[in-house]
């Protein structure tokens, strides 16, 4: 009996200990500029556990980064053999999947955080997709939320790297995350999770900004906010080019 | 090096770029092709979003076929007259086939219905060609002179006649300006020129010279690759003019090599090359279709993003 008491008292007290515990982090760079020669970032994230009192006891510290790019509406088809050929036959409208998912820890995911704190904290990348639920569909909506994560992971958009986060002493951590080159503009999430024993003891959470700059910059916005005058500055570019490199090359042919 | 394109939010290597831009100008300048049918599905297999290659691609037609139209204007070897005319169709079938596009876009079809018209397409004309062309080859092997083509068509008996001078051709506006009508649907769809389907009906159906047939394609292709450009540039906002440039840089030369390959050959050595050149996509497409994907799901954006 005074081991039932001691037990239940331990699961009552055992979640308050943990906010004795602060993470405090920072990145290398906070503003990631997408220039013409851009080819992926790496960003450092480092950090270390603030303290009030001694450790606590139960179970090791472990870390987790997650950075998520802006979401996005996504359809995801799959093909069917009909009449011989591999064509689209169904589709699911995913109501926001994030553009880039990057989740590194300090051990194995599932030791890391146990599966109600992913499910509240919106963790692993299933986590992150976000499903309306579509009553017209007989499809099974994981096949296709699967097939997208899949997908998304062979093109290095998604990404688990376990055992990436060095820890040292229980207090200072970092890891590298790697930005690949084709990412999209937006502001990208950056949380850091401290756990024990699979709950979120802290929390701490900033933004990468991702903007295009320069050049890059001004395409963009011209082909978005003057179409036409891009389309025909595009035209022009190419008559001009194709006439420029025929002058040229008859210049070369005759000396 | 890498390079970042804007639009298309990838980042490639721009060597790879200038070489496929290359290869695509030599093969415009030699068998007068806008070379859209080659450069789509290439940019498709680097990683460049499919909007993207189609609206880039018809831009990058008209910089390489701009540079070849002007050494074909040099040596006239363009029909300007019939060059008009099957631009008045191509025009209109440019229209009519965005709308077509949209409509099928709607319906989630579109991947669908545009590999099948290259397979359909490329399949009957690279067949033909082969075998006429073949033909036409083993006869001047033979020995033989080639028969001028002047048999008494249906397309002669069509009323509203017009002399076309360079030509040598007195023949109704209607044919010519139904080929402009095709070629302009098909350049909307597909994303290309529409060269390997104007060539063809050019010398098969209207009967003219192989000499000008080419300059005068390149001529009408310019226009309605134009024309399509503006629609992409404008409704889908999906004309990357960073890798416009890369590619139209090594297009255009290539342009200036393939026109002076071209006049080297015999006109029957160049279909028989255009033909088989034709059946290599075909059968290329044709067999995505009939393979099992590896990947059975694709990532499509949804709409209004």
């Amino acid at each position: 009996m005074l081991r039932l008491i001691a037990l239940v008292a331990l699961i009552l007290v055992a979640p308050l200990p943990a906010l004795a515990e602060k993470v405090v982090a920072g990145l290398s760079q906070n503003r990631v500029s997408i220039t013409a020669t851009f080819v992926g970032s790496e960003i450092l994230v480092f950090g270390a556990v603030k303290r009030d009192a001694p450790p606590p006891e139960d179970g090791p510290l472990q870390v987790i980064v997650v950075v998520e790019g802006p979401a996005h509406p996504v359809t995801v088809r799959k093909k069917d053999k009909r009449f011989g050929i591999w064509v689209n036959t169904d589709a699911i409208e995913l109501a926001a999947a994030p553009s880039f998912y990057a989740v590194a820890t300090s051990a194995a995911l599932q030791d890391t955080v146990s599966t109600l704190e992913d499910l509240r904290h919106l963790i692993s990348v299933e986590r992150s997709i976000r499903i309306s639920d579509n009553p017209f569909t007989n499809e099974d909506p994981r096949d296709f939320t699967r097939a997208l994560i899949r997908i998304r992971e062979n093109s290095g958009l998604y990404k688990l790297m376990e055992n990436s986060v060095n820890l040292r002493e229980d207090t200072l951590f970092d890891t590298r995350i790697g930005l690949p080159s084709n990412l999209t503009e937006g502001e990208y999430r950056t949380r850091i999770f401290l756990t024990r024993e699979g709950r979120v003891a802290s929390q701490y959470e900033t933004v990468i900004n991702v903007q295009k700059v320069g050049l890059e910059q001004w395409v963009f916005d011209l082909a978005h906010d003057q179409p036409l005058i891009y389309g025909i500055l595009s035209l022009v570019i190419a008559i001009a080019a194709g006439w420029g490199a025929s002058a040229l090359f008859r210049v070369i042919l005759r000396t | 090096m890498q390079i970042y394109l804007p639009i298309a939010e990838v980042s490639v290597n721009a060597f790879l770029l200038l070489g496929l831009g290359g290869i695509v100008g030599i093969l415009s300048g030699m068998f007068g092709v806008g070379g859209g049918f080659l450069i789509t599905p290439l940019l498709f297999f680097i990683g460049i979003p499919p909007a993207v290659a189609v609206a880039t691609g018809a831009n990058q037609i008209v910089a390489s076929s701009f540079s070849a139209v002007l050494a074909h204007l040099k040596r006239k070897t363009v029909d300007l007259r019939m060059g008009g005319v099957l631009l008045i169709g191509g025009l209109i079938g440019a229209a009519f086939g965005v709308q077509l596009f949209n409509t099928l876009k709607e319906m989630g079809q579109v991947d669908l219905l545009v590999k099948l018209s290259y397979v359909l397409f490329l399949g009957i004309v690279g067949f033909l060609m082969f075998v006429e062309s073949l033909n036409a080859l083993m006869r001047t092997r033979g020995g033989k002179s080639v028969p001028v083509r002047r048999k008494h068509l249906w397309v002669h008996n069509l009323p509203f006649k017009v002399k076309f001078r360079t030509s040598g051709l007195y023949i109704s506006v209607i044919p010519p300006i139904l080929v402009g009508v095709l070629v302009g649907v098909l350049a909307a769809i597909m994303g290309v020129g529409g060269g390997f389907i104007m060539v063809p009906a050019m010398i098969y159906l209207l009967g003219m010279p192989t000499k000008v047939v080419v300059g005068t394609s390149l001529f009408q292709i310019i226009f309605v690759t134009a024309f399509t450009t503006l629609l992409h540039a404008t409704t889908n906002f999906t004309v990357d003019m960073g890798l416009a440039v890369l590619l139209l840089i090594g297009g255009v030369v290539g342009a200036q090599v393939g026109t002076r390959i071209g006049l080297k050959l015999k006109a029957e050595q160049l279909r028989v090359l255009l033909a088989l050149l034709v059946l290599v996509v075909c059968g290329k497409l044709g067999l995505d279709l009939l393979i099992q994907p590896a990947e059975l799901y694709e990532i499509g954006q949804a709409e209004g993003h």
